[in-house]
């Protein structure tokens, strides 16, 4: 039975409420998503077209396949090439450029790299075989992090000791007061990812939307969920009011779940994280406590690793912190494309970068 | 950190001491780890990311959203009537 | 036996091997053990007239059997199909149909077929049995006969289990000029059916994605189908299956074959609602993914009509649908209108497509 994406009246709620934001807009707003699923989601349904002109969607730095640092890949790459290693990762990860390589390079190379769709699945590679080292990439926001606090969980009841994670993991709220405190910012209001939301709800913005004045609205993925999402937030614009709002209560609720965060804080504590192409934000990333030490990969390898450049072409940094657009970039589409992608927001299917390319609207 | 799917909770067992479900996604099956929402039943829809649970499908009468829909739906019908352009 | 008699016939191996149940290296070394290979299995399954004569090459009447005036048309292709069996099909149907509908794409009648196999030692013998029983029963819904066949076998390690690749024949008449640079501005575009299928099909059986579904392959030989759309309408500009890059990336390969911009109506595409569940969990799209049994029909708009009613009638084109137009020329673009009336732009898959947790 085939059926649509969507039923007819989410189609005519959407309209109805993309007009609405088109009716009371009546000044210039930059509002931006950290969230590399409604980045793709705004551009599969070309929802900045039915916005007003004044409304400018920015993409933030929300496709943790962008923002890994350069460290996080090599250190990937020299693991996956050591003798008896299984390294494991999210699909996406391979195709990052490292400092002359990705992890589909090395597994041609030799290197036995193989795509998980969950941590847990890793784990079971664990079990099946002792004789291998098998490492997981750990990257991804809150969302992922649980899945992740969980599957090391289930490796320690179990006494599967040939697991370990390569840290990467990286926190939210640290990176939007990043953004809103630094001088050239020119974000008005940020749309809050509504997966992340899910594990940590969303009380943890209220001081960020207090201090910097700055609205906050938890949003989902579907059409009608970010129409509401940027209706809410546009009004609240308008209204000059800040405060943190939830548009997608279903999944999402003040406090979040806190089963998932407990575990998160069982297994993990904060630590300064590198983000690639903007640099170290303090606390924004997750590393293992001192009790979960035994399953972190950077302690269980010898990692030397060298002075690290990007390519001096990619302004990835500026495009992530909406200070560029990615057609500012003068090798847009040109030297850099999906199939020979120069940086991180190029190479994800929801970097920026990316997204411009594949999904360009026509008008 | 955003592909969360919704399915419904068929079955609810233990693996190696750690509790997972078996959930219908409109016709694909999934073992789903639910250790984060231990106090999920059956028949509950749960949104899942990378084969685990993120959280159970809420309550909807409470949600603001549709208030702010049916706001707006009155008011549509209200000026267009029946032509409700859109 | 009389067991007074002496035997002339020297020392022989008293515990001769002759009953395998997987192929060894001697299987490909062209002596009994090939032989026997030859007879018991591949012929068993695949024999016809032709190929049973056991002669180096297959003589063929051309001109007897090639009706006055037609052109001939060849195909090839290989398949390394991974894994080789999968829900509504396996890598012999696969072998079989690919070729056939290849041919069937320029408006030809596909007839004959050669195959050529690469077995890895240690390869199941009963595997290669189910492989070629399925082969055999495309060619007899195809109508088409292997004429030709070779096999070879290679050390452990130095292959995967099973390489097939296939040379289809056929004849169309010059008059037909159907190919991806004929698409031109006001033809609409339909698709045989909905998408997907194969791709997730193929997706699950590989076993390490954590799911199940009732989906199958939609793995077909298409050519009936397509020989009775041409003949119930005059003029077809392009025939292509969306394989490998799906349905987007072919489109997008006519568009700039034809130099046109096509626009695709979101709302007309099909999609079965379990393929895209399955592709939502994993990140995929579904306009990407691999197709083995659907053709897309580019035709003049006054003939449209009678195509869908063509296909429709066929049970492999029963949820044909017109899915698009032909804009205008272009230096070749694909545009998708959304549910929304919003229209985006695609592009060719780049790269590999890869599950995403993003």
């Amino acid at each position: 039975m085939t059926s649509s994406r969507m039923s007819a009246e989410s189609i005519q709620q959407t309209k109805l409420v993309l007009n609405e934001v088109r009716r009371i807009t009546t000044k210039a707003w930059n509002i931006m998503e950290i969230c590399g699923g409604q980045t793709h989601a705004i551009m599969e349904f070309g929802l900045d077209q039915l916005l007003p002109e004044q409304i400018t969607l920015i993409h933030g730095p929300g496709c943790p396949v962008c923002v890994t640092s350069l460290e996080s890949i090599e250190r990937a790459l020299s693991i996956a090439r050591q003798p008896g290693v299984i390294f494991t990762s999210f699909g996406d990860m391979l195709r990052v450029p490292g400092a002359n390589n990705d992890l589909f390079g090395a597994r041609a190379n030799g290197a036995d790299v193989r795509v998980v769709y969950s941590p847990m699945d890793a784990v079971k590679l664990a079990q099946s075989n002792p004789e291998k080292k098998v490492v997981f990439f750990a990257i991804g926001f809150e969302t992922t992090v649980p899945s992740i606090a969980t599957s090391i969980l289930h490796a320690e009841k179990n006494q599967i000791s040939n697991f370990s994670i390569l840290p990467a993991n990286v926190l939210v709220p640290p990176a939007m007061q990043a953004i809103l405190s630094s001088p050239d910012n020119q974000v008005n209001a940020f749309l809050a990812a509504g997966h992340v939301c899910a594990i940590m709800g969303y009380w943890e913005y209220e001081a960020i939307a207090k201090q910097y004045k700055t609205p906050i609205v938890v949003t989902g993925f579907e059409a009608l969920d970010l129409a509401m999402g940027i209706l809410m937030t546009v009004r609240q614009l308008e209204q000059d009011r800040f405060e943190v709002e939830n548009a997608y209560p279903r999944y999402v609720t003040r406090e979040g779940n806190q089963t998932a965060q407990a575990m998160i804080r069982q297994v993990f504590e904060p630590v300064d994280r590198q983000w690639r192409g903007i640099g170290t934000i303090p606390k924004s990333g997750l590393g293992l406590r001192k009790e979960y030490q035994n399953f972190d990969a950077v302690q269980l390898f010898d990692l030397p690793l060298d002075d690290l450049k990007e390519s001096p072409l990619c302004i990835a940094g500026s495009v992530l912190r909406g200070i560029a657009k990615p057609t500012d970039c003068p090798t847009f589409s040109t030297l850099c494309t999906p199939s020979h992608p120069l940086g991180a927001p190029m190479v994800s299917a929801e970097g920026a970068c990316s997204a411009c390319y594949h999904y360009h609207g026509v008008n | 950190m955003c592909l969360g799917i919704p399915g419904k909770i068929l079955e609810i067992y233990e693996v190696d001491r750690t509790l997972m479900a078996k959930v219908d996604f409109e016709g694909v099956l999934q073992e789903v780890c639910i250790a984060t929402t231990p106090e999920a039943q059956i028949d509950q829809y749960v949104l899942v990311h990378a084969g685990f649970a993120l959280n159970l499908l809420s309550d909807q009468e409470a949600d603001e959203t549709l208030k702010i829909l049916k706001d707006l739906e009155a008011f549509n019908q209200e000026f267009y009537g029946d032509e409700n352009r859109a | 036996m009389d067991q007074n008699k002496l035997s002339l016939q020297g020392p022989l191996c008293s515990v001769p091997i002759n009953d395998h149940q997987q192929i060894v290296i001697g299987h490909g070394a062209g002596g009994n053990l090939t032989h026997d290979l030859i007879k018991t299995v591949f012929q068993k399954h695949l024999g016809n007239a032709i190929l049973n004569l056991g002669n180096d090459a297959a003589l063929l009447s051309m001109h007897a059997e090639v009706p006055q005036g037609m052109q001939l048309v060849v195909s090839t292709d290989a398949h390394i199909v991974s894994p080789l069996f999968f829900a509504g099909g396996d890598i012999g149907r696969l072998s079989i149909c690919g070729t056939v509908n290849d041919v069937s794409m320029l408006g030809a009648i596909p007839k004959y077929m050669t195959a050529t196999f690469i077995l890895e030692e240690g390869f199941l013998i009963s595997d290669l049995e189910k492989i070629l029983t399925s082969m055999a029963q495309a060619c007899l819904e195809a109508d088409v006969k292997i004429i030709a066949a070779d096999t070879k076998v290679t050390e452990k390690g130095k292959s995967d289990g099973i390489f097939i690749s296939t040379t289809g024949f056929g004849w169309v008449s010059p008059k037909r000029q159907i190919s991806g640079q004929n698409a031109k501005p006001g033809d609409l575009v339909i698709v045989s059916g909905p998408l997907g299928n194969h791709g997730i099909a193929v997706a699950e059986a590989r076993g390490n994605l954590g799911f199940q579904s009732q989906i199958r392959s939609d793995v077909a030989p298409l050519n009936h189908m397509i020989a009775g759309l041409l003949e119930s309408v005059p003029e077809v500009h392009v025939l292509r299956d969306p394989t490998r890059g799906g349905l987007a990336t072919t489109l997008v390969e006519i568009a700039k074959q034809s130099q046109v911009t096509i626009k695709l109506n979101e709302e007309d595409i099909l999609i079965d609602q379990d393929v895209r569940s399955a592709c939502d969990l994993l990140g995929l799209d579904p306009l990407y993914m691999a197709n083995e049994g659907k053709v897309i029909v580019i035709l003049p708009e006054e003939f449209a009509e009678k195509a869908l009613e063509s296909l429709q009638k066929h049970p492999y084109g029963k949820q044909a649908r017109m899915i698009g137009k032909v804009e205008s020329s272009s230096e070749g673009n694909l545009l998708l209108k959304t549910l929304l009336g919003t229209t985006r732009h695609l592009d060719r898959l780049a790269g590999e497509m890869l599950p995403r947790i993003c």
